[in-house]
């Protein structure tokens, strides 16, 4: 059963098309890997879906046959979708209890005035927080922390979310073994959880580990999909990957 | 003592200047260079009440702070469409914009010849024509709209306004759509500011253009600059101090002269050695 669909996606920039005709099938409670090369348009494939950048073409169906050409990044939310960035983007001036609060608390702007954080929110956040070990740095400034700690943040930000759909955006480059095996329990734990995860990774390992389906781009279109072992031993897949 | 009256009034007016362009500046990091223009509007509007319509200065603060919020609507409109740089640039371009229609607006703001006689508050048959009476009025304003800024600054919307300043890309994501956050903000400091504007009317009796220009609106960023951005007490710090430079230099012995064309050279070199060593300002949370 597909909780997210892309049809026919397009986007180009400066005449380039980053993402040329794309249209993939995302498959509620799985974890879906996407990969490619550099540049092959999985990062502009996650912008897409979560409205950071504009659909120039296709559209995106969500779970209800909720068909979205236009997507606002403030509405992805209510649609159950969440993300992270391949350049970690916490509140860095904020304390770390801050960054997971402000998940937590009210949207509306005459209900945010009139609203304090409770100890419900407080509760929810520090149990955020103890998931990802960071509970004992949360008064500090996000800013302060270490890279991995600051990635770890950001997944507790998104987890906090409970949304139904988590897109990660290469949450394991730059990070240590002992990180790496939090972020990859982590995702296991939200497949536990019947979450659909979208990841994109280099990692054929972590691939090969957390992925129940993978889907590999190159040059903005579709190269091949399956399971991960299938796929990763296609000669095209190699190739896009190695050169020829 | 009159002096020191004249000079906390003054303090109470800037306090009320600085903690209302903090929360535009400081909290939400929407870098606003045309916090006089609404000063101004409030100024304006409350004289033009007081004295063409007579009516009561509170009935006038109250249409001034309308009037005020209305033009920062249309306004933080416009100003929304841009970001950081051009944000500050289109801000820039509103003060002048509002100075020339001060300056200009003859049939209704007397242009340069500026608007005299602006009367006193008067509320219940309690005159504030003395200075005294005049400060307990401002200090009572400046502790409205400084409760009033902590309020908002300690609600989910006061976080909301931190992580738009510090990325509101990422924070859309959450579900914020931060263009309401933005006007919302900017409308309440604009009214903030009309506050200001009033007393300042009221006090000096007397108001042209001069006292709106742009350099009035830096004068205002200085202070929450140096008092620290994002940190009500640092605008009250930054106000106070700003307000007793010219004494402290006269205090030193500089002629008055001197003292006066020292000060704005001493502005610049507190700002430049802030940026160097403690960009945060004196008290602030916020680093630019």
């Amino acid at each position: 059963m597909f909780i997210l669909q892309t049809k026919n996606l397009i986007k180009n920039f400066d005449g380039v098309k980053a993402v040329d005709g794309l249209s993939v099938d995302i498959e509620k409670g799985k974890i879906t890997g996407v990969i490619g090369p550099n540049g092959s348009g999985k990062t502009t494939l996650i912008n897409l879906i979560s409205g950071m950048t504009r659909i120039d073409g296709g559209f995106v169906v969500l779970e209800g046959n909720l068909r979205l050409a236009k997507i606002k990044p403030y509405d992805i939310a209510s649609y159950g979708i969440t993300r992270t960035f391949q350049d970690v983007r916490l509140f860095n001036q904020m304390t770390v209890l801050d960054n997971i609060l402000i998940t937590l608390t009210e949207r509306n702007v005459f209900g945010a005035l009139f609203e304090r954080h409770n100890q419900y929110h407080l509760s929810k956040a520090e149990e955020t927080l103890e998931k990802v070990n960071l509970w004992h740095k949360r008064n500090e400034l996000a800013i302060n922390l270490s890279y991995g700690q600051r990635k770890l943040l950001e997944i507790a930000r998104a987890i906090s979310m409970k949304a139904e759909i988590i897109l990660l955006d290469e949450p394991f480059a730059g990070l240590f073994p002992e990180i790496i095996k939090i972020v990859a329990e982590i995702i296991k734990k939200l497949k536990e959880e019947k979450k659909t995860v979208i990841l994109i990774e280099h990692d054929m390992s972590l691939i090969r580990e957390l992925c129940d389906y993978i889907i590999v781009v190159d040059s903005g279109k579709l190269l091949a999909e399956g399971k991960p072992e299938e796929v990763l031993e296609k000669r095209e897949v190699i190739e896009a990957y190695l050169g020829d | 003592m009159e002096y020191l009256i004249h000079l906390a009034i003054l303090f109470s007016i800037y306090g009320i200047l600085s903690l209302s362009l903090n929360l535009i500046v400081g909290y939400t990091g929407l870098p606003s260079v045309t916090h006089a223009a609404f000063y101004g509007i409030g100024a304006y509007a409350a004289a033009i009440l007081l004295v063409s319509y007579g009516m009561n200065f509170f009935l006038a603060l109250f249409a001034a702070i309308i009037i005020s919020a209305l033009v920062a609507l249309l306004i933080g409109l416009i100003l929304s469409k841009f970001d950081d740089d051009y944000y500050a640039l289109a801000s820039f371009g509103f003060n002048i914009i509002i100075f020339s229609i001060f300056l200009n607006w003859q049939g209704l703001t007397r242009g340069p010849l500026g608007i005299p006689g602006i009367s006193k508050p008067v509320l219940f048959g309690l005159d504030f024509s003395s200075n005294l009476l005049f400060l307990i009025l401002s200090l009572i304003f400046l502790a409205i709209i400084y409760f009033t800024a902590r309020f908002i600054v300690n609600s989910s919307f006061g976080r909301v306004l931190k992580a738009i300043r510090e990325d509101e890309t990422a924070l859309q994501v959450f579900g914020y759509n931060t263009l309401y956050y933005k006007l919302a903000i900017f409308v309440i400091g604009s009214a903030m500011a009309a506050v200001a504007g009033s007393l300042f009317a009221s006090y000096i009796t007397f108001i042209d253009p001069s006292s709106f220009w742009l350099m009035e609106s830096i004068f205002i960023l200085a202070i929450i600059i140096l008092g620290g951005l994002s940190n009500l007490k640092g605008s009250l710090l930054g106000a106070l101090f700003l307000i007793l430079l010219p004494e402290i230099l006269r205090f030193i012995g500089l002629p008055n002269e001197l003292a006066a064309q020292m000060r704005q050279v001493i502005y610049g070199i507190i700002l430049i050695l802030l940026m160097l060593y403690r960009p945060q300002g004196l008290v602030g949370e916020y680093k630019l």
